[in-house]
């Protein structure tokens, strides 16, 4: 389980905001992360990651203390095992699809597994391209089989989805909702398509005015 | 024609660039992530020599070279090293007077880079070092490239810095832009000459050299 309490004073494009939001998320669940753009929406995963610090604030993950301000707890992202895909593309172009992958790996584990992710993202054919060749979808799609290479218990999604096609948009989802099935996630989902959140997601939460103002079924929410 | 002053010029560019890249990576790196502002500070010192006359860093260089000051007596009297008119004392002044020319390129190399893909690396559990090696470094080559050339052909052209620390002592100090000085001031124009037409040829072709290959790298990594 998750558990968050955390504050963050954020300036934006549209004014300084007072994040403050608190939560809890069960394992396994796919929560959509909603609310308009500007809202906060990726800070709050990338304090989840540990790549950005709140002014306070709580985060435990299981029996782990990843942030305590109080107690001055912050376990850096390189320690936090989580796997995370980026709105930008971030597949690195000096290596091949393969040694993306490869690269991911921790020391001493199982090059196997590459292959195996290469398989279900039905990649392995392009393992030894560049992946400056590949299209957004397919690079998105590496990026997600990427994420999984340390067996991450938590997959946070920072819009992977925005910039791609209603065609590969789709293809992208599903493969999202297969992994997080097939290896028992805790997703966090990132977006601020309506229909992706209620297609993908059981539970959405909505972020407003830096505080949660909804936090349900995303029917419930999406019909009224 | 007497290839000496060339020679010691090839070696002391070389051994210039060589150690400025072991300076001006780590520094261009802090300028570029760090965020203290007192990297202005540290930006501003850097690019001093690209405005100064060499005259003026070359005059502080060899007070403060010089045995009868602290720093000279200093070095001289625990290291057995002097630096005014020796080689020793033109590669260090070299150092500091290219320093621009190898730090402005990297930092920019550096600036280049999506944070995305930091970001990304980070939550692979990747340090620092891994990200700069296998990401960083690689990502940026033509950076490199033009950074380590720029150092390279400026130190070749060195003239005010090298006479002011250096002065002219053949086989010591007396590198090309000197001798080409010297011959003129004998009144010697055919070897002046000589020496001139030398460095034009040689500049230009390391300068054509670079583009081209610059060139075609930026060739093979556009996309489509």
């Amino acid at each position: 389980m998750i558990e968050l309490s955390l504050k963050k004073a954020l300036t934006g494009a549209e004014g300084k905001i007072a994040l403050d939001i608190s939560c809890q998320i069960q394992s396994g669940e796919l929560v959509g992360l909603y609310g308009p753009s500007g809202a906060g929406k990726s800070s709050v995963l990338r304090m989840i990651a540990g790549l950005m610090r709140p002014n306070e604030g709580v985060l435990t993950v299981g029996i782990e203390t990843w942030i305590d301000t109080e107690n001055k707890v912050f376990l850096k992202p390189e320690k936090r095992n989580i796997g995370m895909i980026f709105q930008e593309h971030s597949i690195f172009p000096n290596m091949t699809v393969y040694e993306n992958l490869v690269f991911a790996l921790d020391k001493g584990q199982d090059k196997s597994f590459v292959d195996e992710l290469l398989d279900s993202i039905g990649m392995e054919k392009m393992a030894g391209q560049s992946p400056m060749k590949l299209s957004g979808g397919q690079k998105q799609r590496v990026a997600l089989a990427r994420a999984m290479v340390r067996k991450p218990k938590i997959l946070l999604l920072d819009e992977p989805l925005s910039s791609l096609d209603m065609e590969m948009r789709r293809n992208l989802q599903e493969y999202i909702v297969k992994f997080h099935r097939e290896y028992g996630l805790t997703t966090l989902l990132v977006s601020h398509d309506a229909s992706e959140i209620s297609r993908m997601a059981q539970r959405v939460l909505v972020l407003e005015n830096g505080q949660f103002s909804f936090d349900g079924s995303p029917e419930l929410f999406f019909k009224a | 024609m007497n290839f000496e002053p060339f020679i010691l010029t090839l070696k002391l560019a070389t051994l210039t660039t060589c150690l400025l890249f072991m300076v001006g990576i780590p520094l261009a790196y802090w300028l570029a992530y760090s965020k203290y502002r007192i990297k202005y500070v540290v930006e501003a010192l850097v690019s001093m020599p690209l405005v100064l006359p060499p005259t003026v860093l070359g005059f502080y260089l060899l007070l403060a070279f010089s045995p009868e000051n602290q720093l000279g007596k200093f070095l001289d009297q625990y290291f057995d090293l002097r630096l005014v008119f020796t080689f020793h004392g033109l590669v260090l002044a070299s150092v500091i007077y290219s320093l621009p020319f190898m730090v402005q390129p990297l930092r920019s190399g550096f600036s280049g880079i999506p944070n995305a893909w930091l970001d990304a690396a980070k939550t692979m559990g990747k340090s620092s070092w891994a990200t700069l090696f296998r990401i960083l470094l690689p990502n940026m080559k033509n950076a490199l490239i033009t950074a380590g050339v720029l150092t390279f052909a400026h130190t070749i052209g060195e003239f005010g810095v090298v006479l002011m620390v250096g002065g002219n002592i053949p086989k010591e100090t007396r590198v090309i832009s000197v001798a080409i000085y010297n011959e003129v001031e004998g009144m010697n124009y055919t070897m002046a000459n000589q020496y001139s037409l030398l460095l034009i040829a040689f500049s230009f072709t390391v300068l054509l050299v670079t583009y081209l290959i610059n060139h075609r790298k930026n060739h093979m990594l556009s996309y489509d």
